[in-house]
């Protein structure tokens, strides 16, 4: 009789080879190849800042054209926002929600991959734009007139828009998992108020997603209309109105910076418990302040918008506003602090980019803050003051957490561990580097230097700080790579890691490094918020039946349990492996190059194509019942 | 550690719960679930919230663009938009509702028939308000302006063409699931594509009421 573990073996178990690549659904497997494919856009976008960091080191440099000038910084604007920064968090949260609460997968399996293989050729789609030298170029928040058809008659704005209302399916599909399988598919007992807390702000970001996003995809989409079918709505020689095109923008623009920084601050909620040896004081606190962030980050969108001329009425209401989200924010920072205060911290590289974290991203706040004064922030939009403030916010409180996760959690995904000398050092340089990159900006910005010029000229106090910013950039990037050299390193000969190297709190620490195909030989019944610690039978293989274990070895299935107290209610049937999640995005990918260049033929083929992908994505197979 | 092994004051609840005696613990739950016990009811839901924030932005805009565009709404040269017949679309579609609630509520009882005719009848009406929508309304509409004229054409084909493609959405919805009922794939506690369909027929029924009062209502007041 086969043990309990090779039967799981033998049903969740996916060959692997070239068809298993392209056809899986292991949240795990998915899981990497979002990180890898978003580091990859990482790397791309880091090289395009660094060549605008070189154009820009000197007075009146002719390293780059102004219009290749354009096409860069929009395109790290759009990389660094969409590709690397979503799918990254993406990710994590695909690779440890499932495990922080106990389930076997995602929700909606297929839809998973799905949203992977979308999000892959979204960004083919937006880079291909280079193959004939139109990459879009009016910034990422694109504004009309500018992206109109009679000052963008190129293709450049068309990439943009198409790609991303392309792109806006792989994140809409993945918050509706992200929240149902949170919702649905916890462990016995991790009842509402057990959640961890990075699991809350994954479900905090895909709210936002759900009600967000849909204002990008239709600024797009009218968008779309205008240039290629010559409708009317942003155009104002026609009756149109420009200031449509960035309400629709920030509204969804907004709770972006939030989309990407929320599940970041999870991300340090997660770690700091760990390394500090103590539970998270405020609990609680910090979930509703995720949420409030979450839900404030709504009212606030005008405040990019503070120098198009609004009623001083509204604009005043924003203000406050945004004045408000700096007490939720507080309130995290607080909680972390003194949970680290009440422990007794351990410094390893993971700590070290939480200080990092806190460190940059408190002072993007205070800029924040600043700009959340209607007066200061007409004095210095779009200028260098603003970038300044938005990569504080940005790099700090979700790239240096995403480090700190890529340190922490790299153990469990490889089962190897990094090295503690190079991760450290490559935090230093990161740490040195980006302050040296970004600090100076804040004063070029004072001094009056517009962002978005390709260069500048001469006498007008800009070189020294503009220098030490090139030279700052190039250390961070060299920072790094040294992280990258330390995960490649790791791969092929890091110290095994075993299940547990951090002594963590939560249930991933509760199974091998990496984790089997069927993620938990038992579904552990949880009755604690920090599980691992507080239930000493986590740690010595899978929970027996008699303290709750499920097995659950009888089929491809997982437990469903209630939304609030997690009580067990059925077992669920999961889908099993299946091309057509990649087959339809191919489909799709034909529909959008056939729009873009207006290719009517080549479009209908691919809504078609994609009807048949439909079909046979839900066309019944075995066991997996839709019904 | 010691802080760590702290005993939580919830405990007692959870272990009261999962002590139901079971040699196998999940051997006696059910294999099936509908409704808010399943995985598909609250994807739906959340589908349906984000489908609706995006109509939620495209009317929006419509009344945006309405008062950065002057008094005059519609513009000049344009009729304001005669009742009579949306009336009737709007009766004949929010009808369609009627047959597709009984299909679900057939099928919940094992009726087959009645989820069959129930459909079908769905359909059916679901089809005349297409029609109705692509064979005379708009052509009409387009004798006094396209979608090109100004921004007040550009939002009305956008917001009835939205509408048409959810409603084209919804009928190819409604003949998979009736495929499907031939099939035999549902019985009284197997019909969750039946609850799916069921849930976004009754969105793509209410958002035409919204629509309705934006495009065809609000221009007459």
């Amino acid at each position: 009789m086969a043990t309990v573990a090779e039967r799981l073996e033998e049903i969740w178990g996916e060959k692997p080879g070239l068809a298993t690549w392209v056809s899986t659904v292991d949240h795990k497997k998915l899981g990497m190849k979002y990180l890898y494919t978003g580091f990859i856009f990482f790397v791309i976008g880091g090289i395009e800042s660094l060549l605008m960091r070189a154009q820009l080191m000197r007075a009146n440099l002719n390293l780059l054209e102004p219009e290749t000038y354009n096409q860069l910084f929009t395109m790290h604007g759009v990389t660094m926002m969409f590709l690397f920064a979503t799918p990254v968090l993406s990710g994590f949260g695909n690779y440890f929600v499932p495990l922080m609460i106990g389930a076997r997968d995602m929700a909606f399996p297929r839809l998973n991959a799905f949203g992977y293989w979308v999000f892959l050729a979204a960004g083919i789609f937006l880079y291909s734009s280079f193959l004939i030298g139109e990459a879009p170029n009016a910034g990422w928040f694109n504004y009309v007139p500018l992206a109109n058809e009679d000052f963008a008659p190129g293709l450049n704005i068309d990439f943009y828009a198409l790609g991303l209302i392309f792109l806006g399916v792989s994140t809409t599909g993945g918050a509706i998992n992200f929240i149902v399988t949170a919702f649905k598919m916890r462990a016995p007992g991790m009842s509402l108020n057990r959640i961890p807390i990075f699991v809350w702000g994954e479900i905090a970001f895909a709210f936002q997603v759900i009600f967000a996003l849909p204002l990008l995809t239709l600024a797009s989409v009218l968008l779309v209309l205008e240039r290629k079918f010559d409708f009317v709505f942003y155009n104002p020689d026609r009756g149109g109105d420009p200031i449509l095109w960035q309400h629709l923008f920030w509204i969804f623009g907004h709770p972006e910076v939030y989309i990407v920084v929320l599940p970041a601050f999870g991300l340090a909620s997660a770690i700091i418990p760990t390394f500090a040896r103590h539970r998270m004081i405020g609990y609680t606190y910090i979930v509703l302040a995720e949420l409030a962030v979450a839900i404030i980050g709504f009212g606030v969108w005008v405040h990019h918008m503070f120098a198009t001329g609004l009623p001083q009425m509204s604009m005043s209401f924003i203000s406050a506003a945004s004045f408000m989200v700096a007490i939720p924010s507080g309130v995290q920072v607080f909680a972390w602090l003194a949970t680290l205060v009440a422990g007794r911290p351990v410094m390893r590289t993971p700590m070290l980019f939480i200080f990092g974290f806190i460190f940059t991203f408190v002072i993007g706040g205070l800029t924040g803050a600043m700009f959340s004064a209607i007066p200061f922030d007409q004095a210095t939009t779009d200028s260098d003051f603003v970038v300044a403030h938005l990569h504080y916010v940005l790099f700090g409180g979700a790239v240096f957490p995403m480090f700190a996760g890529l340190y922490y959690w790299l153990p469990k995904m490889t089962g190897k561990l990094l090295d503690e000398r190079l991760g450290k050092l490559s935090f230093w340089l990161i740490f040195v580097g980006f302050n040296l990159n970004m600090f100076p900006l804040h004063i070029l910005g004072l001094l009056g230097k517009p962002r978005r010029v390709y260069t500048y000229g001469e006498g007008l106090g800009w070189e020294i700080h503009n220098f030490l910013s090139t030279v700052g950039a190039f250390i961070l990037a060299f920072g790094i790579l040294l992280t990258f050299i330390n995960w490649a390193r790791s791969a092929r000969n890091g110290e095994p890691a075993g299940p547990d190297p951090w002594n963590g709190e939560t249930l991933e620490w509760a199974t091998t490094s990496p984790p089997p195909d069927y993620n938990f030989e038992a579904i552990p019944t949880v009755r604690s918020r920090e599980p691992v610690w507080a239930q000493p039978e986590l740690r010595e293989g899978p929970q027996p039946p008699e303290l709750g274990g499920y097995t659950l070895d009888k089929g491809h299935v997982t437990l469903s349990t209630s939304v609030l107290d997690a009580q067990p209610e059925a077992v669920v049937h999961m889908a099993h492996e299946t091309p057509w999640p990649f087959l339809l995005t191919v489909a799709l990918m034909v529909m959008f190059y056939g729009i873009l260049i207006e290719a009517w033929p080549l479009a209908a083929i691919g809504v078609v194509a994609s009807l048949g992908g439909v079909l046979g994505w839900f066309w019944p197979s075995g066991e997996t019942q839709e019904t | 550690m010691v802080l760590a092994q702290r005993r939580d004051p919830g405990d007692m609840k959870v272990e009261e719960a999962v002590s139901t005696p079971t040699r196998q613990p999940g051997e006696d739950l059910p294999h099936h679930t509908s409704g808010p016990q399943s995985f598909a009811w609250w994807g739906m839901v959340l589908l349906i919230a984000t489908e609706a924030t995006l109509f939620a932005a495209l009317l929006a805009s419509y009344f945006y663009l309405r008062f950065q565009s002057g008094p005059e709404w519609p513009p000049e040269g344009i009729e304001k938009p005669t009742l009579a017949l949306p009336l009737i679309m709007t009766a004949i579609l929010l009808s369609s509702s009627i047959p597709v609630h009984m299909a679900d509520a057939a099928i919940k009882k094992g009726n087959q028939m009645g989820l069959r005719v129930g459909l079908a009848l769905g359909f059916l009406l679901g089809a005349i308000f297409l029609g109705m929508t692509w064979g005379v309304e708009w052509p009409e509409k387009l004798h006094e302006f396209t979608p090109t004229t100004n921004t007040y054409g550009s939002l009305f084909f956008t917001i009835t063409g939205f509408h048409s493609l959810h409603l084209v959405v919804g009928l190819i919805m409604n003949a998979w699931t009736q495929t499907r009922s031939w099939m035999g794939a549902f019985d009284a506690e197997r019909h969750l594509t039946v609850q799916m369909f069921t849930m976004y027929w009754h969105f793509v029924d209410v958002v035409w009421v919204f629509v309705l009062a934006t495009i065809y209502l609000s221009p007459n007041f």
